[in-house]
């Protein structure tokens, strides 16, 4: 019998660990609440003193989800202190990877970690409302997830050595070309992950008609959004200028250089998270309230720029009001769909370029500016990587941006929405609890690459009295 | 050459006299585990890896710094032997900071594989996280001291094959360091003649050439070997 490897990998219900706090008034109404995030992990402090060499293979630790776009976001950083243009061939395998990496991320958020609220219900039996329970009541539907993250997790492989945390990006370019033979079977992957993806679009679609109520509540409102888009407009992953538009659908940002991020974000900080708070500085940190990721670049963009993914895109506009941008965080379901559709086309697309298995995949040089700038879309939304080094490429500083971080105002006013909408202050029950924890969900936050095991409490909601103090605490399966 | 008879592991071995332990009980073919020692260079008795037990002494003994004699009775493995290599690898963990997901020799170090092979997959001593620096100041070469655990194999190829000596170490036990001529950046070593030699025997992540990724370096330690047969033996095809 041919040897097997079978691994089974730590299934989560959210990617880290998080607490959220509700504060109710005198009458059990819901006043205030907040979403904690208690993990600290000190990158920017123990990055100091490496060669920025080793920056993308150190950053990328820093998730087990989404290593790839922390590793492009670092390379790119590092391509802008070597002073260098990549080879054209390098510059598209990095986006073949980024999109292979959006594909696998945006499948575990919404088959793995979502897929059981949204088919087996919000306040369904919490034994059965995970992965587990979704292979069982659908069986087709937990295939479809698992293969669909598969294909994404394959391209990595065969591409980057291994799938999570691939050391192959470099200031530069990349380690290693494509190996011509392998051009083949990465191609006879797509058709079947189309299939799948645009399967669970109209499974999605059906299934909605019953979540008039989530879609009102979970993160309903108006905000501003922020996005890379190539310089036409499109829809951008990898390159490109940002965006920022605001609730109305007007720009206020048309195409800023990435690098000059500082000009128009500012980073708040709060005493009760780890997660720093970032805003439009223009409209101070209420109405800078931005948000990022899938539903936002959707926003901001004026197409995709792929067939079918403008088709969906089209419909998918259909939750606008009034011309405004879709302003429900609950579509971010919807959006993640259509982006892996994009991402399987732009895929496929890049496979047939004549020049993807070129072997001159790196540019040389040594330290020829003092700083570097790397901006990417992650699966989660916009990454910034901002280092600062010394003339020999020992790092001195270090500003990480990740997409959680921007959503962290966001998410913080989803789940006052839902705690407003759905709780009656006197009885807590576990459905409200998932409801509150699915706010969170809705945004798949990477607070980080811990790891839980299934049926161990994952979050926290503390029940506070009007004078702070803890009146009960929960744990969420 | 004299012979002298001596029993390792209860065998009877016939050796030449002036070799030292380690040669013959590998002429055996026995795995015994060594890290500062390099065919090609001086002995140095610095890791203590190759420890064994003489009949007669109480201290165990370095085999590669023990010389062979008549009758002796050499013991290479028993328990005490490996709790006390065991002990060594986990204290060298514990001195600098070796992460090794992140380090260019990650799958081909010799002090990761020494670890793989005692089953070191804890420390029981509390690590010493020190502060220090990386020298990045070469053109071609980088020295990290977090990853560099004092074997001196830096020290002897440099000095005793490339014929310069560039580097020595300075301080004492824990405080040792690597440096360059008289403690300087390396840019600044006006004897280096950056053949490169330190970087292919050293056996961590330690010494290596810049732009490398983690998981991607294989490094060349049989090349003192090969350059000193060259020389003295004329021979170019080992």
């Amino acid at each position: 019998m041919e040897k097997k490897t079978v691994t089974i990998d730590p299934v989560t219900r959210i990617e880290g660990h998080g607490k959220i706090t509700l504060q109710l008034d005198e009458k059990g109404h819901v006043t205030r609440a907040r979403f904690h995030v208690t993990d600290f992990r000190g990158f920017e402090k123990l990055c100091e003193q490496r060669p920025f060499w080793e920056m993308p293979d150190i950053t990328s630790r820093i998730c087990g989800i989404c290593p790839v776009s922390h590793m492009l976001a670092s390379a790119k950083a590092g391509d802008a202190i070597l002073g260098v243009h990549i080879p054209p061939t390098a510059h598209k395998l990095r986006r073949l990877i980024h999109w292979a990496q959006l594909v696998q991320s945006h499948a575990l958020s919404f088959f793995h970690l979502s897929a059981p609220d949204l088919l087996l219900g919000m306040e369904s039996d919490p034994q059965e409302r995970n992965i587990l329970g979704l292979v069982s009541r659908y069986p087709e539907v937990a295939k479809d997830g698992i293969r669909l993250r598969q294909v994404g997790q394959e391209i990595i492989r065969v591409l980057g050595g291994k799938s999570v945390h691939p050391s192959w990006a470099v200031p530069g370019g990349v380690r290693a070309p494509l190996e011509p033979g392998k051009l083949e079977s990465l191609q006879a992957l797509i058709p079947q992950a189309i299939d799948i993806t645009e399967r669970t679009l109209e499974l999605y679609r059906e299934k909605i008609e019953g979540f008039s109520g989530e879609i009102e509540h979970y993160g309903d409102f108006s905000s501003l959004y922020m996005g890379l888009v190539s310089p036409g407009g499109e829809l951008e992953h990898y390159d490109g200028v940002l965006r920022v538009m605001d609730g109305g659908g007007k720009i206020l940002e048309k195409g800023a250089p990435p690098e000059n991020y500082r000009d128009i974000f500012s980073e708040g900080v709060e005493s009760w998270s780890f997660l720093k708070f970032p805003y439009y500085k223009p409209l101070g940190p209420q109405e800078g309230l931005y948000r990022v990721g899938p539903l936002a670049r959707l926003n901001v963009c004026d197409r995709a720029g792929t067939p079918r993914a403008d088709r969906v895109l089209e419909e998918f506009r259909r939750w606008q009001k009034n011309g405004r941008p879709v302003s429900g965080s609950f579509h971010m379901h919807e959006a993640r769909l259509i982006e892996i559709l994009f991402c399987l086309e732009k895929i496929s697309e890049t496979l047939s370029d004549a020049h993807i298995t070129g072997t001159h995949v790196r540019s040389h040089a040594g330290v020829n500016a003092r700083a570097g700038v790397g901006v990417i879309e992650a699966p989660r939304g916009t990454l910034f990587h901002d280092y600062h080094v010394d003339d020999e490429g020992l790092v001195q500083e270090v500003n990480l941006v990740v997409a959680s971080g921007h959503n962290n105002l966001a998410m913080n006013r989803t789940i006052l929405q839902i705690a407003r909408a759905f709780g009656n202050g006197s009885e807590i029950t576990e459905g409200f609890l998932n409801r509150m924890e699915h706010g969170i969900r809705i945004y798949d936050p990477c607070l980080s690459c811990s790891t839980h095991v299934v049926g161990r409490h994952a979050s926290r909601v503390e029940l506070l009295g009007p004078s702070g103090g803890l009146l009960r605490s929960f744990e969420i399966l | 050459m004299a012979e002298v008879t001596l029993t390792i592991d209860n065998e009877k071995v016939s050796a030449r006299e002036g070799q030292n332990l380690l040669q013959v009980i590998r002429e055996q073919g026995i795995d015994l585990p060594t890290l500062c020692h390099l065919d090609g260079l001086s002995e140095r008795g610095g890791c203590r890896l190759c420890v064994v037990e003489v009949e007669g002494s109480s201290r165990l003994a370095a085999s590669c710094v023990t010389a062979v004699r008549e009758d002796m009775r050499v013991t290479t493995a028993s328990d005490r032997l490996l709790r006390y290599r065991r002990m060594l690898v986990e204290l060298l963990f514990a001195e600098r900071n070796h992460v090794c997901s992140v380090c260019v020799m990650n799958g081909n170090c010799e002090l990761q594989s020494l670890a793989t092979r005692f089953g070191v997959d804890h420390l029981r001593y509390e690590p010493l996280y020190p502060r220090l620096p990386t020298d990045a100041s070469h053109e071609k070469y980088t020295i990290d001291h977090n990853r560099c655990v004092l074997c001196a194999r830096c020290v002897r190829v440099c000095d005793e094959v490339e014929g310069v000596h560039t580097l020595d170490i300075m301080g004492r036990g824990v405080s040792s360091r690597i440096i360059n001529d008289l403690n300087q950046p390396w840019r600044a070593s006006r004897t280096c003649t950056a053949c490169g030699k330190c970087v292919q025997v050293c056996p961590t992540g330690a010494l290596y050439i810049k732009e490398t990724l983690s998981a991607h370096v294989e490094k060349r330690p049989d090349l003192p070997r090969r350059i000193v047969d060259a020389r003295k033996k004329r021979v170019w095809n080992s």
